[in-house]
C-alpha cells in the first residue's frame, strides 16, 4: 500500500511518535489539550515544544487527566475549534465515557492513539486491547502498519473527520512503531495544509449570533433517531474515507482503501491482520509464493466503519482464513476482529472459507516469522482437509498446557 | 426548523445532525398547567420595586421599560408561571401586592 | 452596587418552559447569573444535573446563548476548553468579540465527581467563572448524601433509621479548597440576596483569571419545605452563620454579609423535612454538635477578615 509513485516530500528517518507529532505540527490545530502516557507521551511532548517555540499556532492545554483531555477536546471543537489530542491504553480507557460522547455530539476530533495493552496487570508494550475496547465507540479507526502510514493516516485523518463529521482516532502500534526509527517521507508544509484545508463548522458555540445549545437531554421520543443518525454516519463514512484516499494519492502518490490486500487476488491460504504485524507476514507470504504455496493477507486499515460487504467479495474464494487478533475478548466466543470477518461473511451468504481465530502478541509478546509460518502451515493443512479448523480461540506463543 | 422539530416528530435524516437545539425555544412549551396555587398581582399595590422579577425562577413576571417611570412590573406570565409563591412571599410586606389563590380547574 | 432597574435593561437569558420543579433555588440562581453578564456574550456550560436536564429538553432549550453539556464530573474541563478555544481563535483573528465562560454545575458534580476536573481548571487559570448551585445532595437521581451534604441530614443513602440519624461527617469545606487554589477570587453566597449575588458574578466576570462562587441553593424537594420559602431559608443560612457570605479576592477575606444578630441553628433547622429527627430528644446532642462547629468557623472566618 505504500508503493511510492513519486517523491513529494524529503526522506527522514523518524519514529512513529515524532511523525505524528510532525503531522500535527503541519496540521495545526487550534486547540490540542492531552495527558501524558507511555508509550503516547512523546508525541504531545514534541508538539508542546512547537508551541513553546511558536512555531505553532495552536494552543495547549496540559489538562489534568485523560478524562480531562477528551472533554476539553470536544469541547474545543464543539467551540469551533480544530481540536486533537493524543493518548494510549489506560488514558483511553479513561477518556470512554467522553468517546462515545465525541461522537454522539458529531464532533470531528482526531486522536493519534498509540496500542498498549490495558491493566491489569499493568503493562505498557504493544497490543491492540484499547482501541479494540473503544470499538463501537462511534469513532472511525484507522491502523497504521508503519511510520509512514501513521504519518499519511493522520493527515488524512483530519479531512475524514470533518467531512463525516466524525470523531477519528489514529493508532501505531505500541514501541513496535511508536518508538522504532523509520525512513519516512515528510511532504512540504504548504501541500499539507493545502491538503487539510481551514475547518469550517456550520454551527460552534462561539458563534455569538447564532447561539444553541449542544447536549441536550433527549427522551425516548428522540433518542433512538439521533443514535440512529450516528449509526448511519458511521456506515456512510466509507465514501468519505474512500474519497479522501483517492484525492490523497492524487495528492501526495500513495493509494489508501479500507484494507489493503497483499497477494490475496488468487490465494488459497490468508491472513487477515492489523498493524504492524502485517509487515511481518508479508514477509512469510514472500517466502511461501516462493515455494509455491498460494498464500495470501489482508491488512485492515479502516476498522471503523469496517469494510463488510467488501471484504466479503475478497475473501470468497480463499479456501482458509487465520484472523489474527492482537487483543482478546472475554466474550467466552471470539476475538473482535474475527467476529466481523466471520459476520460480513456469513452476512453475504459466504460460508465456504474455513475460519480459524488467533490471539497473539498481548502485552508486546513476541510475534515473529516462524509463527505466521506456522499459521499458514496449519491454514494449508485445513485447506486440503487434512485438519478440521478449531472452533474456539487459538493462542500464538503462550505457555499453557496443551 | 425549531419549530418543525417541536411540531412535528422529524425522521433521523430530518433532525438537525447532532442534538443541538436552538436558543431560547423552552419558552413554547407550557408549565403554567403544573400551577395548584395562582400568583395574582395588584396593580395598584405595586411599588414596581422589581423584587418579584429578580426572584421568580421561571422568569414569569412581566415588564415593559416605560420612559418616565423606568421598568415597571406589568403582570404575571401564566404560560411558564408554576405558582411557586416566591414571587408573593418575596413582596415587602408592606407593600403585598401578590397574593396566592387557589387554582381552579 | 447594582440595582434593579439598571439590571431589568439587561436581556433576559433564561425563558420560562424549563421544568425545574416549582419554587427550584437553581433556576434562580442561573437566571440571576445571566442578567449579572449583561450584554457580554457568554457561553455556558453545565455539569449534568438537574439544572442540565431540566433547561435542555430536547427539542426545548432555555438557554438564549450557547449552551454546552457533555458529561456530570466534567463542567469546568469542558469550560476550560471551550475558553482555551477562544483565545486561539481570537489570537488568530477568526473571533474578534469579547466573550465570557460560565461552567455550572451542583454540589455532586463539584463537590465530588466533578473535584478533579474543577480543579485542573483552575490551577491552570483559565479565565472562567465555576458556579456550584450547591443544594446539598445529589437532588437530580433523588436526594442522595454528597460531600456537600451536612452532619445530621437525612439523605437517601444516608438516611434515618433506627441506629443512624442521616449524615453522621460534616461536609467538606470547598470554598476554602478553592482558596487554596490561589485564584484570584472566590465567593460564597446564598439564593436569598440577588444584590450580593449579582455584586459577586460581576465581579468575578470582570477579572482575568479563574474565579468560583459556591451559592447555597435550597432545593424544596430534598429539603422539604414549601416552595416560596426557598429565598428566605437561604437567608436563615446566614442569619445563623451556617453558611456565611463572604468571598476572598486576590487572598484578602471580607465577609459581605454580617448578620445584625447571630440566631441559633435551629432556626435554619427547624422549617426543613432533612432535619426533622434532630428535634427528638435523643438528637440533642447532634444539634449540639452542629451549632458548636458553626460557632468555631464562624470565629475562624472572622479572624481572616
Amino acid at each position: 500500500m505504500i508503493k511510492r509513485v513519486f517523491l513529494k516530500g524529503k526522506l527522514v528517518a523518524k519514529t512513529g511518535n515524532e511523525v505524528m507529532a510532525e503531522a500535527m505540527r503541519q496540521i495545526e490545530p487550534d486547540v490540542v489539550a492531552a495527558y501524558p502516557i507511555t508509550p503516547a507521551t512523546e508525541i504531545v511532548q514534541i508538539f508542546s515544544q512547537f508551541v513553546a517555540d511558536g512555531i505553532v499556532k495552536s494552543e495547549y492545554i496540559a489538562v489534568e487527566s485523560e478524562h480531562s483531555a477528551m472533554s476539553a477536546t470536544l469541547a474545543a471543537s464543539a467551540a469551533g475549534a480544530r481540536a486533537m489530542t493524543a493518548t494510549s491504553s489506560q488514558g483511553l480507557c479513561f477518556m470512554l465515557e467522553m468517546l462515545y460522547i465525541a461522537s454522539g455530539l458529531r464532533l470531528p476530533i482526531v486522536m493519534a492513539e498509540v496500542n498498549r495493552a490495558i491493566s491489569a496487570p499493568l503493562n505498557i508494550h504493544g497490543d491492540q486491547s484499547d482501541t479494540m475496547g473503544a470499538r463501537d465507540s462511534g469513532w472511525i479507526q484507522i491502523y497504521s502498519e508503519n511510520s509512514q502510514e501513521a504519518y499519511d493516516n493522520m493527515i488524512q485523518a483530519i479531512r475524514i473527520a470533518e467531512e463525516a463529521k466524525l470523531p477519528t482516532l489514529v493508532t501505531t502500534d505500541g514501541f513496535i512503531i511508536s518508538h522504532c526509527m523509520e525512513v519516512v517521507e515528510f511532504y512540504p508544509d504548504a501541500d499539507v495544509k493545502a491538503f487539510t484545508g481551514e475547518y469550517k463548522p456550520e454551527r460552534y458555540l462561539l458563534d455569538t449570533k447564532r447561539p444553541y445549545t449542544l447536549g441536550s437531554i433527549d427522551l425516548q421520543d428522540y433518542y433512538f433517531e439521533h443514535r440512529y443518525q450516528l449509526a448511519q454516519a458511521i456506515r456512510d463514512s466509507k465514501d468519505v474515507i474512500l474519497n479522501v484516499a483517492k484525492d490523497f494519492e492524487k495528492t501526495f502518490g500513495r493509494k489508501y482503501e479500507m484494507y489493503e490486500k497483499f497477494m490475496l487476488d488468487d490465494a488459497e491460504i490468508a491472513i487477515v491482520v492489523i498493524g504492524s504485524t502485517a509487515g511481518t507476514a508479508k514477509a512469510v507470504v514472500d517466502e511461501l509464493r516462493e515455494k509455491g504455496v498460494k498464500a495470501g493477507l489482508l491488512k485492515i486499515r479502516v476498522f471503523r466503519p469496517f469494510p463488510t460487504e467488501q471484504i466479503a467479495k475478497d475473501l470468497v474464494y480463499v479456501k482458509a482464513i487465520a484472523v489474527l487478533d492482537r487483543a482478546d475478548s472475554c466474550s467466552g466466543a471470539f476475538a473482535p476482529l474475527y467476529a466481523d470477518v466471520v459476520s460480513s461473511l456469513y452476512a453475504a451468504g459466504i460460508t465456504t472459507p474455513k475460519i480459524v481465530n488467533y490471539v497473539y502478541g498481548l502485552g508486546g509478546r513476541e510475534i515473529n516469522t516462524k509463527h505466521i509460518a506456522e499459521v499458514y502451515a496449519t491454514l494449508v493443512k485445513i485447506a486440503l482437509g487434512v485438519q478440521k479448523p478449531a472452533n474456539q480461540v487459538e493462542y500464538i506463543n503462550v505457555r499453557r498446557k496443551k | 426548523m425549531n419549530k418543525e422539530y417541536i411540531n412535528k416528530k422529524l425522521t433521523a435524516e430530518e433532525l438537525p445532525v447532532g442534538d443541538y437545539v436552538e436558543s431560547g425555544t423552552a419558552v413554547a412549551f407550557n408549565t403554567g398547567s403544573w400551577r395548584s396555587i395562582k400568583p395574582i398581582w395588584n396593580k395598584d399595590k405595586c411599588i414596581h420595586c422589581l423584587t418579584c422579577w429578580i426572584s421568580c425562577p421561571d422568569a414569569s413576571i412581566k415588564i415593559t421599560i416605560d420612559e418616565k417611570k423606568g421598568t415597571v412590573v406589568t403582570g404575571i406570565d401564566y404560560d411558564h408561571c408554576k405558582g411557586c409563591g416566591i414571587c408573593s412571599k418575596e413582596c415587602p410586606a408592606k407593600v403585598q401586592a401578590i397574593t396566592m389563590e387557589q387554582e381552579k380547574k | 452596587m447594582v440595582n434593579l432597574k439598571d439590571l431589568s435593561k439587561n436581556p433576559e437569558r433564561i425563558t420560562g418552559g424549563h421544568r425545574l420543579c416549582a419554587g427550584c433555588g437553581a433556576g434562580i440562581v442561573a437566571r440571576q447569573a445571566m442578567i449579572a453578564a449583561g450584554n457580554t456574550s457568554v457561553v455556558v456550560t453545565s455539569a449534568t444535573g438537574c439544572l442540565e436536564v431540566s433547561t435542555t429538553v430536547f427539542p426545548y432549550t432555555a438557554w438564549k446563548n450557547s449552551f454546552f453539556h457533555s458529561a456530570f464530573e466534567n463542567s469546568a474541563a469542558t469550560c476550560s476548553g471551550i475558553e482555551t478555544a477562544y483565545r486561539s481563535l481570537k489570537r488568530q483573528g477568526k473571533i474578534t468579540e469579547d466573550v465570557r465562560f460560565i461552567a455550572f454545575g451542583g454540589d455532586g458534580g463539584t463537590y465530588d465527581i466533578g473535584l478533579q476536573s474543577l480543579s485542573g481548571a483552575m490551577e491552570r487559570g483559565h479565565r472562567m467563572l465555576y458556579i456550584c448551585y450547591n443544594n446539598e445532595a445529589y437532588m437530580n437521581t433523588g436526594i442522595q448524601r454528597s460531600g456537600a451534604t451536612p452532619l445530621g441530614a437525612h439523605t437517601t443513602t444516608a438516611p434515618v433509621g433506627k441506629t443512624h440519624q442521616g449524615k453522621e461527617q460534616n461536609k467538606k469545606d470547598l470554598t476554602q479548597i478553592m482558596v487554596a487554589h490561589n485564584i484570584p477570587y472566590v465567593a460564597q453566597a446564598y439564593v436569598g440576596n440577588w444584590n450580593d449575588f449579582i455584586t459577586k458574578i460581576q465581579k468575578a466576570l470582570s477579572i482575568d483569571g479563574p474565579s468560583f462562587i459556591n451559592i447555597l441553593t435550597p432545593c424544596r424537594l430534598g429539603w422539604n419545605y414549601k416552595p416560596e420559602d426557598t429565598m428566605s431559608l437561604a437567608r436563615l443560612a446566614v442569619e445563623t452563620c451556617i453558611w456565611p457570605s463572604f468571598e476572598v479576592e486576590y487572598g484578602v477575606y471580607k465577609i459581605n454579609v454580617m448578620p445584625k444578630e447571630k440566631k441559633p441553628v435551629t432556626e435554619f433547622l427547624k422549617p426543613q423535612g432533612r432535619f426533622k429527627h434532630l428535634f427528638k430528644p435523643e438528637n440533642v446532642l447532634i444539634l449540639e454538635a452542629i451549632q458548636k462547629d458553626v460557632d468555631s468557623n464562624w470565629e475562624l472566618l472572622q479572624r481572616k477578615v
